[in-house]
């Protein structure tokens, strides 16, 4: 028998399907993407600035697996100051390379072969693998028909002997739904009556618009269940960087750990310096992204509605995740139509999983002038739909 | 500061409608806030920013800042003088500074041949004025907020997760 390459684990991993899609968009010129995951703003300059002037310093070694301890300590001191939660930056905080790794470290850490991870979609695209990889099974929950929320009915639905955790992600990528603590309460009871360990992924947190936003952990009794993850990437237009943190209690920090310092060693520690100024100075430009993202947010879904693509209003987070139902395309077929005859780039929908088939996911970091014309192209590109569906019914 | 405000710093061309849009407000009332800040003089103008580095402008070749040091006069304290100076069209701006001197005026030229001239037929011989330090201007970067370079290239991908 001829032995395989690559791994069954990896063999199995499905293709992501949209790949080709992608190829197309990369090899496009002059297509107006609103396909992007990542802000449209460049990092604060004085966070630049930092790393520039760490490099001419010559700090351009290792750092302590966990990550330096004066960005443990400002994280420390920033949650509890913003949110009044209090983890010891000694065991309980990790810097890891984004909330990708600890994402990855998080499910490693916690899963033993078979365990099941409960995962509300449509939902970030490495939810899912990851877990497989980590030898875990993935129970994905479509929340399409409740205006993409998670239901504590839902939870409890799929819990079972073997469920171990449920990964959520508020405000979300792909939807922009978020939850008020209210809400949250809610699904608490749940997770608690099931001991379930809740991977609480709050990257988008500072982008929510209509209410503040409440860290999982702040709940009272979620402290020894949660894992809170966050990062710089969004809120402080840093998603080159690589960088984020996992807090939680510190068994499982210690286990991310162990797995971190093998496979990684430690954060860049130019990065490091870099979160460390961004904590310090960049609290400005958060708000000032975050007010100009919420205007984008009204002008998109406003436009959205009004040219026929039913859109709810997202909570945070820079996308809109309109139905393109009403067209009878799939996802894949809107989205590479839009492409084709008018190159505007958006994300199908059924990227994020089954149920977010039926929809596409539209990122509004982009500037005003691209959101203006990429609006027009997309009206202009449902009406020529229309017009030649109309054309085959005269023909009949 | 109001965000009507805001939005138009950013983009003077951006519509009532569109306002009125991105913050969720009645278009009429949007325009009536527009207008009460143009009565107020709180919008002045609505101008294009021109990146001058890439054009030959035959009028406003060459610019100069020049610091005026003046004798204040009773009564009218700076005010007065500043109004004399800032008058002439050749100024494009003018600042009461603290320091060591008084005024900062900005003047904007054909040549360095006509600031000359005009600091010292015009500006020096002005009744007050007591001394005067003309710089030239050599080369401009940034200006009110914005970099003159050519606009700056896309660097992220066009799409991801």
């Amino acid at each position: 028998m001829i032995k395989s390459v690559i791994s069954k684990v990896v063999q199995d991993l499905q293709p992501s399907g949209i790949r080709a899609f992608f190829d197309l968009v990369l090899g496009m010129k002059d297509v107006i993407s609103l396909g992007v995951g990542e802000p449209d703003f460049t990092t604060p300059w004085s966070v630049r600035e930092s790393a520039i002037f760490s490099l001419e310093q010559g700090y351009t070694s290792y750092t302590s697996n966990k990550g330096m301890m004066k960005l443990r300590l400002q994280i420390a001191h920033f949650l509890k100051n913003h949110y009044e939660v209090t983890y010891n930056p000694d065991d309980e905080i990790l810097i890891t390379v984004g909330v990708s790794e600890a994402l990855d470290l998080a499910v490693r850490a916690i899963l033993d072969p078979g365990d099941k991870v409960l995962i509300p979609e449509p939902c970030y695209v490495s939810y899912g693998p990851i877990t497989s990889l980590a030898a875990g099974i993935p129970v994905y929950l479509s929340t399409a028909k409740n205006n993409f929320k998670i239901s504590p009915e839902d939870i409890e639905k799929h819990c079972d002997q073997k469920t171990k955790a449920i990964i959520i992600n508020y405000p979300s990528n792909p939807t922009g739904v978020s939850y008020t603590k209210r809400e949250l309460e809610a699904l608490k009871k749940v997770i608690l009556k099931h001991n379930l360990i809740l991977i609480s992924d709050e990257v988008y947190d500072e982008l929510t618009y209509d209410f503040k936003h409440t860290p999982f952990v702040t709940l009272p009794g979620l402290r020894n269940n949660t894992l809170y993850l966050n990062g710089f990437s969004k809120s402080y237009a840093m998603t080159g960087w690589r960088i984020g943190y996992a807090c939680g209690p510190k068994e499982i920090i210690a286990a991310m750990t162990k797995i971190h310092q093998y496979s990684i060693m430690c954060v860049s520690i130019t990065s490091q310096i870099a979160a460390c100024e961004a904590l310090q100075s960049g609290r400005k430009a958060v708000e000032e992204m975050k007010r100009e993202y919420k205007r984008r947010r009204e002008f998109v879904v406003e436009g959205l509605n009004s040219v026929g693509l039913s859109c709810l209003k997202p909570q945070g987070a820079f996308y809109a995740f309109p139905s393109i139902k009403a067209t009878g395309l799939s996802s894949m077929d809107f989205s590479q139509g839009l492409l084709k005859e008018q190159k505007v780039a958006v994300v199908p929908g059924s990227a994020f999983g089954k149920s977010g088939e039926g929809y596409i996911r539209i990122s509004y970091a982009s500037s005003m002038d691209n959101l203006r014309e990429a609006l027009q192209r997309i009206q202009v590109f449902l009406r020529n739909k229309t017009r030649k569906i109309a054309g085959m019914k005269g023909m009949e | 500061m109001d965000e009507i405000l805001e939005i138009l710093e950013k983009d003077a061309r951006t519509t009532p409608e569109e306002i009125a849009r991105m913050l969720k407000k009645d278009v009429a009332k949007v325009k009536q806030a527009i207008r009460k800040h143009e009565k107020d003089g709180v919008i002045l103008k609505y101008k294009a920013v021109i990146n001058k580095e890439l054009i030959r402008d035959e009028a406003s070749d060459v610019r100069a800042l020049i610091e005026v040091n003046i004798v204040p006069q009773k009564d009218l304290g700076f005010d007065k003088i500043a109004e004399r100076i800032y008058s002439f069209p050749e100024v494009t701006s003018c600042y009461l500074i603290s320091g060591t001197y008084d005024l900062l005026v900005v003047v904007e030229g054909k040549n360095m041949h006509t600031v000359s001239s005009f600091v010292a037929e015009k500006l020096s011989c002005l009744e007050h004025v007591r001394a005067t330090v003309t710089h030239f201007m050599l080369k401009k970067y940034k200006e009110d907020g914005v970099i003159l370079k050519h606009k700056e290239e896309n660097k992220r991908i066009a799409i991801s997760y």
